[in-house]
């Protein structure tokens, strides 16, 4: 626990890495329907926060608006105190690591093709890259060696994962976009990842956005957790004061993860 | 005289004729291959001309075979009697197929892998070469599979217009109302496609990128 306090104790202290200033967001098309409206947030910088959420929240398009996968529709977002409409898209994204649901590698690339990715794309010079697979290879647990040559479909779906981490690593970014990464894997391997990330997250200090479903993932891995209801923040609290919420949304939760015994009725 | 014995005297006619027909097929497969594939990748950056473009390889596809022939014989420059004429009309049918694969194998791979590819920073352009494109190969030549098929069963119209191959033994078999003759033009175009798509069947399967 007393990490969690030194990371709390660097929270005020830290920068603002990413700040939403009364965003909404509105499908195109369907104007009637906001998907997010009022978000108000500032992330700092090394913080770990967990957008948590039911499906249909709004948690994922949260995410998405950071890398401008999907654009704000009225409010502020900032992105290392720039306008994200500001950055030039395809600088944005390569200064941002994202882990997604199912991990998305790309089946016709190797495993070595797949992580070096966004360094390629920055023209990195050979040798640095090649280092480079090997260091973030080792971060996530891999033998580099084994692997660079192996395809996707060759590889377990714990493994694809760690993959998934690594390629978002790859290229050193200060920024790490994660969506629900442990979501489909089967429950020994999600806690042995967790752990490992939570590991990891030690070693290499990196701003980071996770979304979740799962309170226990939310309170393990996070500095900071936001919950999200029908499109708005509900609550916002550290780990330990999260349990003591006394919302229905964050009841539910805690009940549905049988933390508290018993949700509001 | 059976099929057999007609095959054992004419052979030289009949491989010289399979030889005009594979020529026929072949340049008017490449051709057909050149301007669909491309066609097909500018249309997923270029969408608004999506409908117009598919909407005028299917038209071609509607016409009946000998009368496309038919039309195009009074056309200047294009037109006329001969192989040129042929081939421009087989380029025209074999169009849609390959057209309609690359467009339909470039959009529907899975929006994760896409969404992914963009979140990564890659561009537009970047994602269609390097994402898209290796894995819609074997759906492109499951098209162009289909289109050489065809081709080479509408190839055996063009001897109508005076552009030689297989067709020619077909059409002098109805005149003669032989059947000797007419397989004699038949069975080697059946064998062309049989062979064409195991081949390219084999390609595709090769080619095919597993998820």
């Amino acid at each position: 626990m007393s990490t969690r306090t030194n990371a709390k104790a660097e929270i005020l202290s830290g920068e603002t890495t990413i700040e939403f200033t009364n965003v909404e967001y509105r499908v195109p098309g369907r104007d009637d329907r906001s998907v997010l409206s009022g978000i108000s947030l500032k992330i700092h910088q090394d913080e770990t926060i967990a957008l948590l959420g039911r499906s249909g929240s709004g948690k994922t398009t949260m995410l998405k608006l950071i890398n401008r996968l999907r654009t704000c529709s009225s409010g502020n977002l900032c992105v290392e105190n720039q306008p994200v409409r500001n950055w030039d898209v395809i600088q944005l994204r390569r200064r941002i690591g994202y882990v997604i649901q199912e991990v998305g590698l790309f089946p016709h690339f190797t495993i070595e093709q797949n992580v070096c990715l966004v360094p390629g794309l920055e023209n990195w010079p050979a040798e640095r890259i090649k280092l480079r697979f090997a260091e973030v290879m080792q971060l996530v647990g891999l033998n580099p060696a084994e692997y660079a040559d192996k395809h996707p479909r060759e590889l377990s779906g714990g493994q694809r994962q760690r993959i998934g981490v690594a390629r978002a690593l790859a290229a050193d970014p200060a920024i790490l976009l994660m969506d629900e990464p442990f979501g489909a894997l089967d429950p020994v391997t999600r806690a042995e990842l967790q752990r490992e990330f939570l590991a990891l997250s030690r070693k290499v200090s990196k701003t980071t956005v996770l979304v979740t479903h799962d309170l226990r993932e939310a309170l393990l891995l996070a500095t900071r957790v936001v919950l999200l209801d029908a499109g708005r923040i509900v609550a916002e609290a550290s780990p330990e004061d999260f349990l003591k919420l006394d919302q229905k949304v964050a009841r539910d939760f805690m009940a549905a993860s049988e933390l508290v015994t018993g949700a509001a009725q | 005289m059976n099929v057999w014995q007609f095959f054992a005297r004419h052979r030289a006619e009949i491989l010289s004729a399979t030889h005009e027909h594979l020529s026929l097929v072949l340049i008017s497969m490449a051709i057909a291959v050149a301007i669909g594939v491309p066609l097909g990748l500018a249309l997923v950056t270029h969408p608004r001309w999506r409908a117009a473009a598919l909407a005028v390889a299917s038209i071609f596809q509607t016409i009946p075979s000998l009368a496309l022939f038919g039309f195009l014989i009074p056309l200047p420059f294009l037109g006329g009697i001969g192989p040129r004429t042929a081939i421009i009309a087989l380029v025209l049918y074999a169009l849609l197929p390959i057209l309609r694969n690359t467009y339909v194998g470039l959009t529907g791979i899975d929006p994760a892998i896409v969404e992914a590819a963009e979140a990564m920073g890659m561009t537009e352009r970047q994602i269609l070469f390097r994402v898209r494109l290796p894995l819609a190969t074997s759906f492109i030549l499951a098209g162009i599979r289909t289109a050489t098929v065809i081709t080479i069963g509408v190839a055996t119209i063009a001897a109508a217009i005076g552009a030689g191959g297989l067709g020619t033994f077909i059409f002098r078999g109805v005149a003669m109302v032989s059947d000797a003759v007419i397989l004699a033009g038949a069975i080697p175009a059946a064998l062309l496609a049989l062979l064409a798509d195991f081949l390219l069947g084999w390609l595709e399967r090769r080619l095919r990128v597993a998820g």
